[in-house]
């Protein structure tokens, strides 16, 4: 069974919105945090680190984790609702 | 038990464990060759990647890193990781829909043009080469430092090891291997990780532990920092790079990462789309145990080293009284001592104490000084330094490798965490080296044999090209690991930079842009392998100075700009050449809706 070509288009404009989300936390959290205002952060501690170091060294990383399971929750539900799922 | 027996039986343990994997797992067909037979569950696959990702590099290097350079070491960090969070999205599951072998089908089908196939097949054996040679290097060095034989013995060891079940098993064999080295190695990393980190500040955690507070009443970094600059190093949390050169070196690694053909291919081995999805998640779990265990043991390592060495009155220790982990890395060559001021005391600090590269030539005849110290040709003469930096001369010869390899003796801990870590780092290089020989193979007989050279062969004969490929493979996988390139550094940045220049952006864009034609992929991966060569080059062999840099930007980061220029010429020249036939369009279409992806099929 196939889904017609407007529910695809709709589905893939969803997609890439939900993509462009979760990118954009994906480049604050290590390009923003991590590289271009890590200086800016540094000037805070947090349990021991300085912010901007905390995030280039791991809390990008924990970052990054968390977006690629919030992005699997929010693509089955959309496979859900387009009923594309396998 | 003695240390070597319980190297011996830890690694020969864990040898008899991947070889039973393999012969229960062997390949029957190039389905189970290529992709495992599209059949592995996603947690399996993940820790799959984990371990095929994380090579001796990342294990036994990369905390040694982070501890020399510091912060600049969070492009390393970053990098490596973020990576998969442009596979999750972007790659994985448009990929594992279009339910292909090889990212070269992927390319040649896409792009319906054997061209544009054949130099996916190009970048893709280029990259993997450049990659497995640091590898196989890594397996002899590992045997060498733990059983006492030569590197080269210690890489026919590796090279046998990796011939049985990697041309037995193929994919479906070195996935489940795979498994098996994640929980070796993690294992490995961790014990020593959680101890060293529970001894110096009483957090198990090395994530928590780097930011906990010393006795002194100052934090770990806070410490490092102090004690660096006392040294005259830069400081610990300061950052030495240039926030662009940062920048385009983290998009070059995380790219890169994301372009890499043997992470891609691992996900064509998962049985639904949703599972690429999640197995690249499960996969970034796996990863990160290690990856955010790293700053921790880097930090540890950097202040246990400076405070045994320079002593709490920081005057520096007599060699007689260093402890015995000082000696045996020392008769390993990886510490050396030259007592610049004749003080009998070992001093650290900033600059050289080793004249050339800083490290110590020692020679067979290993002569001894008075003090039983290792004496090296190229010890540098005089005690001078700059006062105003550092309280003394720099007198010491540190490998990086030291942080992660001497970890378990500066914690005191028992002989078999020692020979963990050994089987830790040799099922790290192993599972590495496998993944990466599958994909050149594959890329062999199935690329170039059977999709360009001669279709008409069976399954059977494809297999045995595909086994036949592994072989030639391993051989000169091996004679590389023998006869090591020099600039090994720069050859695996030059992997990465063709990775993000060449590889992720053409995927991206036949996922993403309809429009995408033959003309404008083949101009855009050519531009963006010859402009990233091009500069390597230039600036590792042809003579060039960094004041010469594009913008600042290093080697390292160029595949940014070359991943630039692909699209940019890739977009121009689409423009200006047809469409792409109406049942091209009709796949990508196809490739973007999840339902119907089956098992990877052989077209």
């Amino acid at each position: 069974m196939s889904i017609s070509s407007d529910n695809a288009q709709a589905y893939w404009r969803e997609n890439l919105r939900i993509i462009m989300g979760y990118l954009a936390v994906w480049f604050v959290a290590s390009y923003g945090c991590g590289v271009l205002f890590v200086e800016e952060l540094n000037a805070i501690s947090l349990g021991g680190y300085p912010l901007g170091f905390w995030f280039g060294q791991q809390g990008s990383i924990f970052v990054f984790v968390v977006l690629i399971w919030a992005y699997v929750a929010s693509m089955n539900k959309l496979d859900a609702k387009y009923d594309v799922h396998e | 038990m003695s240390l070597d027996l319980l190297t011996y039986l830890f690694i020969g343990g864990s040898f008899v464990l991947y070889l039973g994997i393999a012969v229960w797992a062997r390949a029957g067909s190039t389905k189970e060759f290529y992709v495992a037979g599209g059949g592995v569950p996603p947690i399996a696959n993940g820790m799959a990647t984990a371990a095929d990702w994380m090579s001796a590099a990342s294990f036994i290097s990369l905390a040694g890193l982070i501890s020399f350079i510091g912060r600049d070491g969070s492009a390393y960090l970053m990098g490596w990781t973020g990576g998969y969070v442009l596979l999750a999205m972007l790659l994985a599951p448009y990929l594992r829909k279009f339910g292909k072998f090889t990212v070269p089908d992927f390319v040649g089908d896409r792009y319906y043009s054997s061209t544009a196939r054949t130099i996916a097949v190009i970048c893709t054996i280029v990259i993997s080469f450049t990659y497995v040679a640091g590898q196989m290097r890594g397996v002899g060095i590992v045997f060498s430092r733990y059983l006492h034989v030569d590197i080269d013995t210690g890489v026919y060891i590796g090279m046998t090891i990796v011939f049985f079940y990697a041309v037995l098993g193929g994919m479906k064999g070195i996935t489940y291997t795979q498994v098996a080295q994640y929980c070796v190695l993690i294992l490995a990393f961790m014990v020593p990780a959680f101890f060293l980190s529970a001894q110096i500040t009483g957090h198990i955690l090395p994530q928590t532990g780097l930011g906990a507070t010393l006795e002194s009443g100052q934090s770990v970094l806070a410490t490092l920092d102090k004690l660096s600059v006392d040294l005259g190093f830069s400081q610990y949390t300061a950052g030495k790079k240039s926030t662009i050169d940062m920048f385009f070196l983290t998009v070059a690694l995380m790219c890169g990462t994301a372009g890499l053909p043997h992470v891609i291919v691992r996900f064509f081995t998962v049985p639904r789309v949703k599972d690429a999805r999640t197995s690249a998640g499960w996969a970034l779990i796996f990863i990160a145990i290690l990856y955010t265990s790293v700053p921790g043991v880097a930090g540890f390592g950097r202040v246990n080293l400076i405070q045994t060495i320079n002593g709490t009155d920081n005057a520096g220790t007599e060699y007689a009284q260093m402890p015995q982990w000082f000696k045996n890395w020392e008769n390993a060559g990886l510490l050396g001592w030259n007592d610049r001021n004749g003080d009998g005391k070992v001093q650290y600090a900033a600059g050289k104490a080793f004249d050339g590269k800083g490290k110590p030539a020692f020679d067979e005849a290993d002569p001894r000084g008075e003090l039983g110290q290792r004496l090296a040709a190229n010890a540098v003469t005089g005690a001078e330094f700059d006062a105003n930096k550092q309280p003394f001369a720099n007198e010491l010869y540190v490998d990086r490798d030291i942080m992660v390899l001497a970890n378990p003796e500066v914690a005191n801990l028992p002989n078999w965490v020692i020979a963990l870590v050994a089987a830790g780092a040799v099922a790290a290089a192993l599972s590495t080296a496998a993944g990466l020989l599958l994909v050149i193979s594959t890329a062999i007989a199935h690329d170039l044999m059977k999709k360009t050279i001669s279709p008409n062969i069976t399954d059977e004969q494809e297999l045995m090209y595909a086994r036949g490929a592994a072989v030639v493979a391993i051989i000169i996988a091996g004679y590389f690991g023998i006869h090591p390139p020099g600039f090994v550094a720069q050859v695996v940045a030059l992997a990465f930079g063709l990775a993000c220049a060449s590889v992720f952006p053409t995927i991206m864009l036949g996922i993403f842009y309809k429009r995408m034609n033959t003309q404008g992929a083949i101009a855009g991966m050519l531009t963006g392998l010859v402009a990233t060569i091009a500069y390597m080059w230039y600036f590792v062999w042809g003579g060039g100075t960094p004041d010469q840099y594009f913008l600042g930007i290093s080697p390292g980061g160029f595949g940014t700009v070359g991943m630039i220029l692909h699209f940019i010429v890739a977009y121009v020249v689409a423009q200006m050449t047809p469409e792409p036939p109406a049942e091209i369009q009709a796949i990508v279409e196809d490739l973007r809706i999840p339902r119907g992806a089956g098992s990877a099929h052989a077209h």
